[in-house]
């Protein structure tokens, strides 16, 4: 045997430090390419829009646009994770509808709005956590363990309300800001928003953890045989879909100033869709938050088009489902094109 | 043989993007003929079985068969013409019986309603008995072991009245005696006309079994020979374009005795597929385990590392007694595995070389906030990757783009990146083209003289001999003995491995020296 730790030419246990590259990341181009076609689809809207009403290119439509995707940007985060990690969540509206309904019978009950809602949200934490448990420990479909808890939680909202929608309008007004004040004019969810996007985009490209997602939804078996704990990172993602889920609850009870009992029958559809118009592959491995926000972006500037163009709201489903069609499709044809040798 | 042809394929090109796979092949199959098909990974073999197949269609060039001028669209025409083929990978549904997976294609083709169980059993029965009769045709087909699922993927096309079967590299998972009878099948096939294209990386077979031989490189073809007229040597070198030197590096010179213990296991066991197995693996040996395929060998060592249960035993690491009870934790003992299946657990075949590499210990390219510094991951893959002679085009490219060999590499590299100080390798070279392999080699044993302990489990003999310093056998789960010097031979492991006992006297001994 030669001497150890002497100078061979495969020292690969040295740390010597290498040419530091200057080349951009390739492999996100494939992702960036498809966040900048939406980009593009939507600036092509906005140009068409503007010609075809008065009224698309004015504040007042901007910022309603924004609004009515602004809540439920936050929830396709969550949702966007757990389709990375290979599962998806058909609870998230029925969940929302329960953090509602629980901050908000316990604020009738006399606690404080701002307690209240922190055991709601963190009510709804460990719905999702006793969920994972069923998918991580008995190994249920992330599909079938979600269906159940939406229909846990949307029977839950129903019999703590018994069918009635809560009036909340006795809620304190900074409590209320959140849903409805502005800061110089900005609607605060607008605010809130952007913080939690622009965090977890970064966090979801760059955070260790975040890439232990990518790495389970990418191919589980060769992640477990990696070192990671893959049942770790599933449970993980399914619990920070509840919870944000639940703190979207919060903020449209706060915004609604009431708590009803049938809120957000189909939401979830309109988010995974949104997830996956925005690049994220229900197989797994592929996705982020930027592409996913667009697509929930594109699919509300369509219909608040299709509002003012006052096309029948009876085809606002249709023209949706086409939208995620050809999305989904286009996506599968670059696929294959990729992989065809 | 006769020299009628049955199959002539003239100036075939196929181009994927701007990879040309194929830039003029010609080949011709004569009946009653094996003919080998040899070539690196990446040389072009697979491609142009999946244009005889009608897989893949080709952009000029044309197929004839009987001399008749063929296009074939697709698996369906193929079958139709004659044409049976046994995929490198399984492709059979594991979710069904071995029976309806090796009449699919008569199910596919029969014109009735409903499907006759009975005969299908039958039928699958007839076409396992010379080749497995100990599969159960009613048995689901992921109860098999790999194996077995390949045997069962050969029965699934000798069940088609081919006149042309195509084997792609066969016998990569097949035992010693499962190939024999595999290819006395093959002798028998050619005996009654059928004429097969078999393509595999291992001379000995190719030269055993085969009547002619072709060689592809990088898409063109390069030769093709009666076995007789040429030699191993020269279809390698025709593979690889140059000489390759010394198939094997040389061998530790230091004795046993001299070498400090660096991992002691000791009455090892699981609940089922493994027994009181205990090994000393000492500093800057490759210590090989060998034995059948489902022997225990793989179970035994990821027991070890944490991915497969442990009931009991006890494992030292430099003397002292460390616990093991996720993978995670090995890594940090810098004990790190790598796995046999590289598609299906070794890579992230969608993900770029860097995030490849960096997986095991993430903390390595991380910064102070736990966000990973991409340019350091790169930095990382590079050096790495560079060490390894990896051929890409670029750290940020994935993985799938790679050949096998160099896909192999990614995965050596993410071992190496943690500094490890014992490195598990099951399999290091399947399905990987000689060059690669001859590198793959001389790098295992540079690791093993810069004092990283080394185990290697390989199911190719000619490897575990011509690599391994020691060699422990097993035979269904029990330890059968160790071997070391010169008596690593493949006799004496199959000896071992068929559980007949350690052989009482040493008969073949090379140094002159004489022990009866």
């Amino acid at each position: 045997m030669s001497n150890p730790g002497t100078n061979h030419s495969i020292n690969v246990l040295g740390s010597a430090p290498g040419e530091p590259l200057k080349k951009g990341n390739l492999l996100s181009g494939f992702g960036n390419m498809r966040e900048a076609t939406l980009i593009l689809i939507i600036a092509a809207i906005f140009i068409a829009m503007s010609f075809a009403s008065p009224y698309f290119l004015t504040w007042a439509n901007m910022k309603a646009m924004m609004l009515s995707f602004a809540t439920e940007g936050i929830v396709v985060v969550g949702m966007t994770v757990l389709i990375i990690v290979g599962g998806i969540d058909l609870s998230v509206g029925a969940v929302m509808c329960l953090a509602m309904v629980i901050a908000g019978k316990l604020f009738l009950m006399g606690i404080n709005p701002w307690l209240a809602s922190l055991i709601s949200i963190g009510s709804c934490s460990f719905m999702g956590y006793l969920t994972g448990l069923t998918v991580t420990r008995i190994g249920l479909h992330t599909f079938i363990a979600t269906l159940a808890l939406m229909g846990i939680s949307r029977g839950l909202s129903m019999i703590i309300t018994q069918g009635t929608p809560l009036s909340l309008f006795t809620l304190p007004p900074e409590f209320k800001f959140i849903g409805q004040g502005s800061v110089y004019g900005v609607p605060f969810v607008i605010i809130v928003f952007f913080v939690v996007i622009i965090i977890s985009d970064y966090l979801l490209r760059n955070a260790s953890a975040f890439r232990k997602v990518f790495y389970t939804g990418s191919n589980e078996k060769a992640a477990e045989y990696s070192g990671i704990n893959t049942n770790r990172v599933k449970l993980g993602a399914i619990i920070l879909c509840s919870t944000l889920a639940g703190f979207a609850g919060i903020i449209y009870m706060s915004k609604f100033g009431a708590a009803t009992p049938n809120f957000g029958v189909g939401l979830e559809l309109n988010i995974i869709a949104a997830a996956v118009i925005g690049g994220a592959s229900l197989k797994g491995g592929e996705g982020s938050v930027l592409g996913a926000i667009l697509g929930i972006a594109l699919l509300s500037i369509v219909s608040s088009s299709m509002i003012l163009l006052n096309v029948s709201v009876y085809w606002q489903d249709l023209i949706k489902g086409l939208i995620l069609l050809s999305a989904v499709s286009i996506d599968q044809i670059l696929h294959n094109k990729r992989s065809s040798r | 043989m006769s020299n009628e042809v049955v199959m002539e394929i003239v100036d075939v090109h196929k181009s994927f993007g701007a990879t040309k796979a194929l830039a003029g092949v010609n080949f011709t199959l004569h009946k009653g003929e094996i003919h080998a098909l040899c070539g690196e990974n990446g040389a072009g073999k697979s491609t142009l079985m999946k244009v005889i197949d009608g897989l893949h269609q080709p952009d000029s060039g044309d197929l004839y068969i009987k001399g008749n001028k063929v296009v074939i669209r697709g698996a369906l025409e193929a079958q139709k013409l004659g044409i049976g083929f046994v995929h490198q990978e399984i492709v059979l549904c594991p979710d069904v019986s071995v029976a309806e997976n090796i009449n699919m294609a008569l199910t596919n083709q029969s014109n009735k309603w409903f499907v006759n169980f009975a005969k299908m059993n039958t039928r699958a029965k007839e076409s396992l008995k010379d080749i497995a009769p100990h599969i159960n045709p009613a048995a689901r087909l992921d109860s098999l072991r790999i194996s077995e699922q390949q045997l069962v993927e050969i029965a699934k096309a000798l069940t088609l009245d081919c006149e042309v079967l195509i084997l792609d590299e066969p016998t990569a998972a097949l035992t010693e005696s499962e190939s024999k009878a595999l290819f006395s099948i093959m002798q028998s096939l050619k005996a009654k006309g059928i004429s097969i294209i078999y393509i595999s990386h291992r001379m000995a077979e190719v030269f055993e079994q085969c009547d002619r031989v072709t060689v592809l490189r990088d898409g063109i073809w390069i030769s093709t020979e009666k076995v007789q007229n040429t030699s191993p040597n020269e279809v390698v070198k025709n593979m690889v374009g140059r000489d390759v030197g010394h198939l094997y590096p040389e061998k530790s010179q230091c004795s046993i005795a001299d070498m400090e213990v660096m991992l002691e296991v000791s009455n090892l066991s699981d609940s089922n597929r493994f027994s009181n197995i205990g090994f000393k693996l000492h500093q800057g040996e490759i210590f090989g385990v060998s034995g059948l395929i489902g022997a225990g060998r793989s179970e035994m060592v990821k027991a070890i590392c944490g991915l497969h249960e442990r009931k009991t035993g006890n494992i030292h690491f430099q003397g002292k007694s460390i616990s093991i009870s996720h993978y995670s934790d090995s890594i940090d003992q810098g004990i790190v595995y790598l796995s046999e299946d590289r598609k299906e657990d070794g890579v992230f075949l969608d993900m770029s070389i860097a995030r490849n590499v960096s997986v095991l210990k993430l903390d390595q390219v991380c910064n102070n906030l736990k966000c990973i510094d991409a340019s350091v991951e790169r930095e990382q893959a590079q050096r790495l990757t560079d060490k390894l002679k990896l051929k890409s085009a670029g750290m940020d490219k994935p993985v799938s783009s790679l050949s096998g060999g160099n896909q192999q590499k990614v995965a050596l590299a993410k071992m190496l990146s943690v500094n490890p100080s014992i490195i598990i390798l099951d399999e290091p070279t399947r399905g990987i083209d000689v060059g690669a392999k001859v590198e793959i080699h001389q790098l295992i044993r540079q690791l093993a003289n810069e004092g990283v302990g080394v185990i290697v489990i390989s199911s190719e003999l000619p490897e575990v001999v011509g690599l391994c310093d020691r060699v422990m056998v097993m035979h269904e789960g029990k330890q059968q003995g160790t071997l070391g010097g010169d008596d690593i031979t493949e006799q004496n492991i199959i000896h071992l491995a068929s559980g007949l006992g350690q052989r009482e006297k040493r008969i073949i001994k090379t140094k002159g020296l004489e022990v009866a």
